[in-house]
């Protein structure tokens, strides 16, 4: 069911009404309907701004953006989150980043270190504290590689020289100490963080790492880029790599290590994933390793045969046969889930809401079984974010950026979707709306989601979820309308 | 004068990244283009225009340069 471009523009009116004149003249300018003949998503959606002040916004800070995303999944470094204790504890894990290892051993990604700021670190300042708190955990942990300090925002505010710091105790411990200044009030969503934290691998990890390093490299090094192996997903593109005859290099940063990130320079061609959160270091490796980098999207056969062809691309024919081996090996797999689920899915409606890649990067695996996706939005996406995700939604689709919890809402009551993708905080409103939801920033504590093998178990995930009879008993039994007849004929 | 991130799509035209204005356009025109020299008046696919000083021999792309507000 196509809505047409009026029905899409009426509805955001409608949405806006409650607004103040102030502040609907903001939103609106986040709201939009796709429309595939302009050239460029700016002259439909303003996006990368302050969130207006008094709405529900479902966006994190600087801090979430570099201590859960983008460093907290390096696997062999402790990160600390320096600052008071509940930046840190709140968010602790919630990630499903899978990694192996030996946790509080020789990997602690799920661990929650922080340095628990009271009054007197405020005053006096923390330097000193955060001085003694290297010495500890490298004493208890030894087998740590390395550690790195996300700043929380009193950081920022008292003005601690955590640099300083970071110099003269990775002389004493002989190991990379990494100062992150993420502090949350920076930058109007977690976006920057991602920006500031690939900043500090450039600055810290690539330019210390001057010494030539021991690597045989082989001309077919690639490296994952911004896959955080939720669920396991890096495992499973990794698999279809491998098997088409590259050798993966190095995982960022899901499942991954400082070595593996510091050996990255020496790579062929970096294959990012996550566009939004890594494509600065990406471009930083083109400029000054002169690595060139593609974009792939993992989600659903179909997108998956274009990415495995176009990485094959950048390379000879060996590498060009094995992405059709590939192809060809897991087409009976990928047939037999789609006659398996399409039938049960197919023509259903998706709204979606998520972070940096999602809100296009899926839109084709619920293609490929049927689905449409009326409405995406991003939380915190840039106009180049939007620039790629107007080509992949219909005409007339509803796009809406940094949507508010109450837009959110009456978009949903109003467009009637058949099933919900977003995140934990919209999860609960929604199922007591009846409608079926999946959060898709965790995966709904299941996964892989990339590659073939993924591929499977998002379509029964979604059939799971879609076709669960629990949806039918939403309605208690004395409401039911045969109910209320048959109670009135009985009076 | 904003420092502008310049690299070669595989289309061979030119792309031009502000990170901090968060612009992506790709170049339709440079007023100097030739086997020696490159530089002059830039425009862009959204119609903005920037400035660098033209140099001898021209850069090689990906590479990082200020250019000004024009
Ligand atoms: S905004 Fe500041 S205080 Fe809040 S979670 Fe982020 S870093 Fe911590």
């Amino acid at each position: 069911m196509a809505e047409s471009m009026r029905d899409t523009e009426a509805l955001i009116q409608e949405v806006l009404e409650v607004y103040p004149e102030k502040a609907k003249k903001d939103r609106a300018k986040h709201l939009a309907a796709n429309n595939h003949d302009l050239e460029s998503s700016k002259k439909c959606v303003t996006s990368n701004r302050r969130s207006l002040p008094g709405v529900m916004t479902i966006r994190g800070c600087a801090y979430a953006g570099s201590r859960g995303v983008v460093w907290g999944p390096i696997k062999d470094m402790i990160h600390i989150s320096h600052g008071p204790v509940g930046c840190g504890t709140y968010t602790r894990a919630g990630r499903r980043n899978y990694y192996v290892g030996t946790t509080g051993v020789n990997v602690f990604t799920t661990m929650n270190f922080t340095s628990d700021f009271q009054e007197k670190d405020i005053v006096f300042g923390g330097d000193n504290k955060l001085e003694k708190m290297v010495d500890e955990i490298d004493q208890l942990f030894p087998l740590n590689k390395g550690v790195s300090i996300q700043s929380e925002c009193p950081i920022g505010l008292i003005g601690d020289d955590i640099e300083a710091v970071a110099k003269k105790k990775s002389k004493d411990i002989g190991k990379a100490i990494v100062p992150v200044r993420c502090e949350g009030f920076r930058g109007v969503s977690q976006s920057l963080g991602h920006h500031i934290a690939n900043d500090a691998i450039r600055d810290w990890v690539f330019e210390k790492d001057d010494k030539k390093r021991n690597f045989e490299s082989t001309p077919y090094d690639v490296a994952i880029i911004g896959d955080y192996n939720i669920g396991g997903d890096a495992w499973a593109s990794r698999i279809l790599l491998e098997e088409m005859g590259l050798r993966c290099v190095a995982q960022w940063s899901g499942d991954g290590t400082i070595s593996e990130i510091e050996l990255t320079p020496n790579v062929k061609l970096n294959l990012i994933h996550c566009y939004r959160s890594m494509n600065y270091i990406s471009r930083h490796m083109e400029e000054k390793y002169g690595i060139p980098w593609v974009e792939y999207n993992f989600f659903g056969p179909t997108k998956i045969e274009e990415s495995l062809r176009e990485i094959a691309s950048h390379f000879d024919d060996k590498i060009k046969e094995g992405a059709e081996r590939v192809i060809a090996k897991y087409r009976g797999q990928t047939e037999a889930v789609i006659e398996k689920y399409r039938s049960r899915l197919e023509g259903k409606r998706v709204m979606l809401y998520v972070g940096g890649l999602r809100p296009r990067h899926v839109i084709g695996a619920y293609e490929d079984l049927g689905m449409e996706v009326v409405g995406t939005g991003y939380e915190f996406a840039h106009n180049d974010d939007y620039d790629r995700t107007v080509k992949e939604m219909g005409n007339a689709t509803l796009i809406y950026d940094d949507v508010t919890g109450y837009e959110f809402e009456e978009f949903v009551k109003h467009m009637k979707p058949d099933l919900i993708g977003s995140g934990i905080k919209e999860k609960y409103i929604f199922q007591k709306m009846g409608i079926p939801f999946r959060q898709m920033h965790s995966w709904d504590y299941s996964g892989p989601y990339h590659g073939y093998d993924g591929f499977a178990i998002f379509a029964r995930d979604m059939d799971m979820t879609l076709n669960n009879p629990c949806w039918s008993s939403m309605t208690p039994p004395w409401q039911k309308e045969e109910d209320k007849s048959q109670a009135m004929a009985a009076e | 004068m904003p420092s502008v991130m310049l690299r070669k799509g595989s289309d061979g035209k030119i792309s031009f990244y502000v990170a901090k204005k968060d612009l992506e356009e790709t170049i339709v025109s440079v007023e100097r283009d030739d086997s020696d020299t490159w530089g002059g008046t830039v425009e862009l696919s959204d119609g903005s225009k920037y400035y660098i000083d033209p140099m001898s021999p021209p850069p090689e792309f990906p590479t990082t340069m200020r250019f000004k507000r024009c």
